[in-house]
């Protein structure tokens, strides 16, 4: 389907990506580039057991109550026979 | 037997002592008895933002240390009668008051008033410690800014880790036309990020500096914007229900001009 060339850089969309940013290592404590390790070491662990969709894989950190959660979504096209 | 309630925000600057102060006035104008702590210890502010720098006698440390007696150090508003200010101290030395020691007088005061709203120094040292201690539930005020939402954010933690139930937003100095044009972050974007119950929404009001000159509160002008933005804030606090104003609803020629400048 055609796309319109998406203009999405006003200064709150900016501002609001820098957040996402900053706060997601700062609940974490961990750096951008080893969420980033940890998300292709999670597709070669579940890609041996079953076959996953990676454009649609989402990797989130959720606070919540003092607690910290690492919510991943994998969505399963199919899952491998022996 | 009254509620204990912080004002915090991590950030300087986003208007704890405002806010802290336009609700304290608010529940006393809704009748309550109301005792608001300046629990910014070495750096007083609370007395001036209510025009009671004068009437300052004893202050939170003569009550802790016992010089005086609670009713002595307590300050009575010049405009709402059932408004008191508990003042802070201006010494130098933050550790003069501990945690314990002010979690003591919450329990004491609470018998007392209806409220008591303590206004949280900025930081996370100490002020931070002795302002939650006593405190039943935590307000977090901030502005649209990445540093204030990101503060906020750490704030909301913090308060999770006292123990205290999730905190209700603030957003402060919210300026509806540059939401619209896109160079402020909306309430959804800060609602979504921080993922807290919205208590209110107070617009940036040249008001609030002109009040802060005179030491007299916004609240008092129920014409003003951000005087009725506290006032809803207060019936929110009392548990209505009130809609929020209607900030973001642009006119005929911002419509229009925003149609051109997409072009």
């Amino acid at each position: 389907m055609f796309k319109f060339p998406c203009k999405n850089s006003t200064s709150s969309s900016v501002a609001k990506e820098r957040l996402r940013f900053v706060l997601l290592s700062d609940r974490t404590s961990i750096n951008p580039e080893l969420l980033y390790d940890l998300e292709n070491d999670f597709i070669k662990v579940i890609s041996k057991y079953m076959e996953i969709d990676e454009n649609l894989l989402e990797l989130n950190i959720n606070k919540d109550a003092g607690n910290v959660m690492l919510k991943a979504n994998l969505p399963v096209k199919r899952v491998k026979t022996y | 037997m009254g509620e204990v309630i912080v004002v915090t925000s991590g950030k300087g600057g986003v208007g704890k002592t405002t806010t802290a102060s336009n609700m304290g006035a608010g529940l006393a104008e809704n009748g309550y008895i109301v005792c608001l702590i300046d629990a910014d210890i070495g750096l007083r502010n609370l007395d001036v933002v209510l025009g009671l720098e004068n009437r300052v006698v004893y202050d939170i440390t003569n009550v802790i240390s016992g010089k005086c007696k609670i009713n002595q150090a307590l300050v009575k508003d010049k405009f709402f009668k059932k408004l008191f200010l508990l003042p802070a101290a201006q010494i130098k030395d933050k550790m003069s008051v501990t945690p314990e020691e002010m979690c003591e007088l919450c329990n004491i005061l609470k018998e007392k008033f209806d409220f008591v709203i303590i206004d949280c120094p900025a930081g996370i040292e100490r002020g931070f410690k002795n302002a939650t201690a006593g405190a039943e539930n935590a307000i977090v005020v901030t502005t649209p800014e990445v540093a204030a939402v990101r503060d906020a954010d750490r704030i909301i933690g913090f308060v999770g880790a006292c123990g205290l139930p999730s905190p209700r937003l603030v957003i402060n100095r919210f300026r509806p036309k540059m939401v619209n044009a896109g160079d402020m972050m909306s309430i959804d974007d800060i609602l979504d990020i921080l993922s807290v119950d919205l208590l209110g929404i107070i617009p940036e009001d040249e008001l609030i500096i002109v009040g802060a000159n005179t030491g007299e509160l916004v609240i008092k002008d129920g014409n003003s914007l951000s005087g009725q933005a506290y006032k809803n804030v207060v019936q929110r606090l009392k548990g209505n229900e009130v809609p929020y104003l209607e900030l973001q609803k642009s006119n005929f020629f911002s419509k229009l001009s925003k149609v051109f400048s997409r072009q």
